[in-house]
């Protein structure tokens, strides 16, 4: 174990995470509660012999990262609810175009301004289905400042290894929680294959993954967001061509979930009841089944550090396995829907939307009244 | 296009309406970059959506991005600053470059990175079928604005200088001399340079507008340019139907 340890808010963990991971190009916009991981690059970025911009909004900022991606750069932004949505936009341009880019979002309560301050996990749908048309992108959920560093590391990994915008899908919670972070190097880093000999959007390689080169290459790109050949040309009238590129978009995701999905299992082996829980709502899961079991009830606790692609294989292993499942989330459901699309078993939601973090009682109480 | 501009080109032919003013505009884009002998590996073009966008890509042999709606100069910025080395040229339409994305346009003017744009202005929406933009002059017909447009129009030259612009420019496709004069000057300028170019849109402006004929519309086009010293003798409102030429710089 390397690396010296501090205590830090979550989101100057993930400022430092994307440092390490050899971030070069921040560009952003102000908004709660993400804005301290802008005020740290701001400082720190240049520093290091990257790139910082306050961009006009976040259409500004979305845009910015993809065309820094393509000049080169390892670039990220961190935001929240009403920016993710002015986002959506250049979302699905950087998963049409297979930019790698790296998105932090520090979930707010919403709808639209709803409360800025405050807690919630309402944007997991949002970043899978809010863009347009079908893609695929990664979306990775920390429940502590250890993890605000480590998987904003891993989300820069999975962003160059796949070619796809990755998601840090925080909250208020844990992007301003104040723990120890160990700021370690233990890890490899991920380069670009910047081959100009072969087309950078088509490939026959089982992973579908096609070289991506740089401006300044010489490799004369065509880079565009409307359908297009191996070599970026526009075809936008050719159902065999958008069919084949949509379809290898999603499927290079699909089909590495193996590589890509990751989850924290605990006390499952003999559980009658599995919580699902997912960003700050599984530190209180784990709260609430270590609570459990002193109370005799063979709860467990399968914490979902990936949420896309969708950990399905994981959740249909509960199936048979558990009784009941019950998902508590700061939503109206949202993971809750997804796991009963996988499972036959009775699947129950623990929805609070109320701005603040569900509390461990919480998951207690709805744990009993559901094996009553 | 003689022979010896070919080498910037890597299509046969352009998807523009015959008698568009964007495959002039493409041709003064290129001799301008191939007389400044720009190096090309590090030449990037960047464009948003709509006909003008289409002038850098896929038409020309050199690193093309190809952006959404209004995003370019975002896009541009983005790039340029990952690595100051590319020389990036902007390349869009008036209605991608001042409608949509007109927060992008003055905010990029107002920074200064050196960044060049080229507006290819139509006075119209081409592409998706003739509807009225911010450039559209005051009483020209559209899709929309069937009685004649009653909007004054942008004058975008003004509004990027506001912004801090250092070099602004504005010249119709007639005068391409000036034109690739214009787009050297704003690449070479150390900082934001723009160059408006007036480019008649046939199909969609000059049909609705009794200009059928493409003498006829070049003629009515080039017949509303007045130089900035006649336009100091006009009233405000009368150059809401006209286009003030020439160049604009500290
Ligand atoms: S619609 Fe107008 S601007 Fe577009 S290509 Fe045709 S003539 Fe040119």
């Amino acid at each position: 174990m390397s690396g010296n340890v501090q205590i830090l808010m979550g989101n100057h963990a993930a400022a430092e995470g994307a440092l390490a991971a050899g971030c070069t190009f921040y560009a952003g916009y102000p908004i709660t509660p993400s804005s301290e991981i802008l005020e740290r690059l701001a400082e720190k970025l240049p520093a290091a012999g990257g790139a910082f911009i306050q961009m006009e909004d976040e259409l500004a900022s979305i845009s910015a990262l993809v065309g820094a991606a393509w000049a080169g750069a390892k670039s990220m932004t961190a935001t929240s609810g009403p920016g993710l949505s002015l986002m959506m936009e250049g979302l699905g341009y950087a998963a049409i175009t297979e930019t790698p880019c790296v998105i932090v979002d520090i979930q707010r309560a919403g709808p639209a301004t709803g409360q800025a301050t405050r807690v919630a996990s309402g944007d997991i749908i949002q970043v899978r289905y809010g863009s347009h048309g079908d893609y695929c992108p990664i979306a990775l959920s920390p429940w502590s400042v250890q993890e605000m560093y480590d998987l904003t590391i891993r989300a820069f990994n999975l962003a160059e290894r796949y070619r796809v915008p990755a998601f840090v899908m925080s909250d208020e919670s844990v992007g301003h929680l104040r723990e120890s972070v160990r700021l370690h190097r233990d890890f490899e880093i991920v380069e670009r294959n910047r081959d100009i000999k072969k087309p950078p959007f088509g490939t026959d390689a089982p992973d579908g993954v096609p070289p991506m080169p740089a401006f300044g290459d010489g490799a004369n790109l065509l880079v565009t967001g409307s359908t297009h050949d191996e070599w970026g040309y526009r075809r936008v009238d050719h159902p065999d061509q958008h069919t084949r590129l949509v379809g290898r978009i999603n499927k290079k995701i699909l089909d590495h979930a193996d590589d890509i999905v990751e989850v924290d299992a605990r006390f499952l082996d003999d559980a009658e009841v599995a919580v699902v829980a997912y960003g700050f709502t599984g530190r209180s899961a784990l709260a609430a089944v270590k609570r459990l079991r002193k109370e005799g009830v063979r709860a467990g606790l399968l914490r979902l550090i990936t949420l896309w692609p969708f950990p399905e294989k994981e959740i249909r292993a509960l199936d048979g396995q558990v009784e009941k499942i019950v998902v508590p989330e700061m939503n109206r459901g949202q993971v809750a829907g997804l796991v009963r699309q996988h499972v036959r078993g009775d699947v129950v939601s623990l929805c609070q939307t109320n701005g603040e973090a569900i509390e461990p009682v919480a998951i207690v109480d709805k744990v009993q009244e559901v094996l009553a | 296009m003689t022979r010896a501009m070919e080498h910037w080109l890597r299509t046969e032919h352009t998807a523009f309406c015959s008698g568009c003013g964007h495959g002039i505009l493409l041709g003064c884009v290129i001799r301008a970059v191939d007389e400044l002998e720009i190096d090309r590996k590090n030449l990037l073009f960047v464009s948003g959506i709509g006909c003008a966008a289409w002038i850098p890509s896929p038409n020309i042999q050199a690193d093309t991005l190809h952006t959404l709606h209004g995003r370019a100069v975002a896009y541009a910025t983005g790039a340029k600053l990952a690595n100051p080395r590319l020389t990036v040229i902007v390349v869009s339409g008036d209605g991608d470059l001042s409608s949509i994305g007109g927060n992008h346009l003055i905010h990029a003017a107002r920074r200064n990175i050196d960044l060049t744009v080229v507006c290819g202005n139509n006075q119209i929406y081409g592409m998706t079928g003739g509807q009225t933009a911010p450039s559209t002059p005051v009483g020209a017909r559209t899709a929309t604005d069937p009685q004649g447009n009653v909007y004054r129009p942008f004058d975008l030259c003004a509004v990027v200088r506001a912004a801090g612009a250092p070099y602004a420019a504005r010249w119709p496709v007639t005068r391409p001399m000036s034109l690739i004069d214009s787009i050297k000057k704003a690449v070479k300028t150390d900082g934001f340079g723009f160059v408006e170019a007036i480019s008649p849109c046939p199909t969609q402006f000059g049909r609705r507008n009794r200009l059928d004929d493409l003498t006829k519309l070049y003629d009515h086009l080039v017949g509303l340019c007045v130089t900035r010293e006649e336009a100091k003798k006009m009233k405000p409102e009368q150059l809401w139907e006209r286009f003030v030429i020439g160049e604009y710089h500290d």
